[in-house]
């Protein structure tokens, strides 16, 4: 093997190893360690003047008595429960709004699609924090929801959607379209044609060609879709902690309390080490899944 | 041996009593401003095998959307059985496409693909798995049922395409360009594993192609296209041997064009295509009037290549060879005549180097019969 293709290979995996892998060693080592009253606030810490001895010594400190914690306080397993809730339920509706939409870009003449794929990335040009933020504007009893509402006559007591699960959706679904709507897009618009009039040649009326031939070839979207909405949603922090009020339990929000307002990262950790293999499990059984179909 | 009188042939376009399947009445197509098809009249009868020939652009592929369903005719009807078919959406026609792009579901294995249409039209288990099997079986992809279109050939996925078309038992199939994207040797075979399977399921087909050897070697008839209007519809004999017009003698085969005036009508008809050289002689089975300026179309082929002129050829003429195409079994001479046309002559190469005479600038004579051509009026 050449340098030139040693060089290809070990770029990527480089990569992976200094961002991901030494990253979650580190946090899985303080998940192992406890809690101090130092800096950093955790015991015990490496010491590379000790050598061998304090290696030694550091693996001797560690243990698994905070995820046993995790399973003893039962803020924790509701916490990921509800976020697997929230996620689910999130990335269903965000798939139900953005797959028609999608539909309908694959389907525009080709000189509109341009345009509206600008539309579709637009809002990242402004901080998600300052949308997101927005939306208490919109969702709050006296905000312009309620005022239209109410203008209209459909209710006559203002809705109460701010500081609860739904405006927690309302907000996932809103950040997280675009992720969905892009994938979706990209295996429809690749969809050849004929392939719909072949359906409809060998008897399918257009609505049983969709679900015979759009539907099935657009899988590999949904699927990407929901994977690049599910997985940033479950670990949301942002949308529950300016939308979700205090009731909406997420494991975001939990983690983001051990860390800063208890300051306990070895627990902090190990909510994150638990969240993460939550998420990789199920992705290398999908991906095991798909070696197997393909 | 048997004494069965031949079969007659098969010509029900000749039989005034035979019912066409399809029937075109004047049908114009037009999108905007662009006119596809202009007033097509046209009768396709049961187990025909009909070639549409034309360039790109000609309005052949728009004709079979039309059949399939796809568009529907600006003006004039298309009867199928004597039906108008304009209100039929195409998943109700007893009409099955073969696509240009064989349209394959990906998704779907060779043996669902061919299952599709069956299934949509809600037959039992039983049935389907045995006309799949026979489809399967007409094809030759028995050992390639479970695999996916990416798995198997440019070949196989055609075959696939074909047994998908007519595995509903269509009363009309229609083939886009269906041998387009192989290469030549594979499209030949094919060709007459198409006239094959035409033959054994006596399905009447409607073919669209560019490619005129492709036509004329599967047709029953071809109708020859250009610019939205049919040129000729007949055989592929006499299209070849009686092309109508200049356009149809040019666009199939190879041919040579002398543009003259008639100079004399009597049991031959004279052309005079130029200044000073002997007018050409030929039989001609439309009636011209001296004077008319008339084209005089002539296939490499019919003409005879020698250092004389021929002694029983009633055309001769002198010219310069300036090219020789060599194409393996024949080889082309292009000769300009002294009067400056360009005649295109056929010689086999067993002939062309037995004799080995003749060979770039050398001086030759062209010598033809009176039946060798045809004069078009257009």
């Amino acid at each position: 093997m050449n340098f030139r293709r040693l060089f290809l290979i070990a770029t990527p995996y480089g990569w992976l190893l200094a961002l991901f892998m030494v990253p979650f060693l580190i946090v899985l080592k303080i998940s192992l360690s406890d809690t101090a009253v130092a800096i950093p606030p955790y015991a015990p810490t490496f010491d590379l003047s000790a050598g061998w001895a304090g290696l030694k010594e550091l693996f001797s400190g560690l243990d698994f008595e905070n995820f046993v914690w995790l399973t003893e306080d039962d803020l924790y397993w509701k916490s990921y429960v509800s976020s697997l809730k929230i996620a689910a339920v999130a990335t269903f509706f965000t798939l139900l709004i953005g797959y028609p939409v999608a539909y309908a870009m694959s389907r525009a003449r080709s000189e509109w699609r341009p345009t509206l794929m600008m539309l579709i990335i637009l809002p990242f040009w402004s901080s998600a924090l300052i949308r997101v933020y927005a939306w208490i504007g919109i969702l709050s009893s006296e905000g312009y929801l309620n005022q239209v509402l109410l203008w209209l006559g459909v209710v006559d007591q203002p809705l109460t959607i701010l500081n609860t699960q739904i405006a927690v959706y309302i907000g996932i679904v809103y950040t997280y379209l675009p992720f969905m709507i892009l994938p979706v897009y990209a295996s429809l618009e690749k969809l050849d044609e004929s392939l719909l009039e072949a359906a409809e040649d060998l008897g399918c009326s257009r609505v049983s060609a969709f679900w015979r031939v759009t539907f099935p070839l657009s899988k590999p979207g949904i699927i990407a879709g929901c994977f690049l909405v599910f997985i940033p949603s479950l670990g949301e922090f942002v949308i529950p902690s300016i939308l979700g009020g205090s009731r909406t339990l997420m494991i975001g929000k939990v983690l983001w309390e051990e860390f800063f307002n208890n300051r306990d990262w070895p627990v902090a950790s190990a909510v994150a080490v638990v969240l993460l293999l939550i998420l990789v499990i199920p992705i290398v059984l999908f991906q095991r899944n798909e070696e197997k179909n393909a | 041996m048997d004494n069965k009188p031949a079969p007659a042939p098969f010509a029900p376009w000749n039989d005034p009593a035979a019912v066409p399947l399809i029937r075109f009445e004047g049908v114009t197509k037009r999108f905007g401003d662009f006119t596809a098809l202009q007033s097509i009249d046209l009768q396709i009868y049961p187990k025909e095998f009909f070639a549409l020939l034309g360039p790109s652009g000609c309005g052949k592929t728009t004709l079979m959307r039309m059949l399939a369903g796809f568009e529907s005719p600006t003006e004039g009807t298309i009867w199928l059985e004597g039906k108008n078919i304009a209100p039929v959406p195409p998943n109700k026609r007893p009409v099955n496409m073969m696509f240009q792009s064989y349209a394959l579901f990906p998704h779907l294995t060779v043996w669902d693909n061919i299952a599709f249409g069956l299934r949509r039209a809600g037959q039992d288990k039983n049935t389907i798995k045995a006309r799949v099997e026979e489809m399967l079986r007409l094809t030759r992809l028995e050992q390639f049922a479970r695999r996916k279109p990416h798995q198997i050939s440019g070949g196989q996925r055609q075959r696939v395409a074909l047994a998908r078309s007519l595995a509903l038992g269509p009363k009309l199939l229609l083939l886009d360009e269906p041998l387009g994207a192989l290469d030549k040797k594979l499209r030949q075979d094919t060709q007459f594993e198409l006239m094959d399977i035409q033959e054994k399921t006596g399905t009447t087909f409607v073919i669209v192609t560019h490619d005129q050897e492709e036509a004329m070697t599967v047709a029953s008839r071809v109708a020859v296209m250009d610019a939205g209007r049919l040129c000729q519809v007949d055989t592929p004999q006499n299209i070849y041997e009686t092309p109508n017009s200049r356009y149809v003698a040019d666009f199939i085969g190879e041919v040579s064009i002398l543009e003259g005036r008639v100079a004399a009508v009597g049991e031959e008809i004279a052309i005079a295509y130029a200044e000073g050289a002997k007018p050409v002689m030929t039989r001609c089975a439309e009636t011209v009037a001296p004077g008319q300026s008339v084209f005089y179309a002539i296939r490499p082929e019919k003409i005879w290549v020698g250092a004389e002129p021929h002694p029983d050829r009633i055309n001769s003429v002198e010219g310069t060879i300036v090219d020789i195409g060599y194409l393996g079994d024949v080889s082309t001479y292009h000769v300009r005549l002294d009067s400056g046309q360009m005649i295109k002559a056929l010689m086999t190469n067993a002939e062309r180097y037995a004799a080995s005479r003749f060979t770039w600038n050398d001086r030759v004579w062209l010598s033809w019969s009176r039946h060798a051509g045809v004069v078009l009026a257009s």
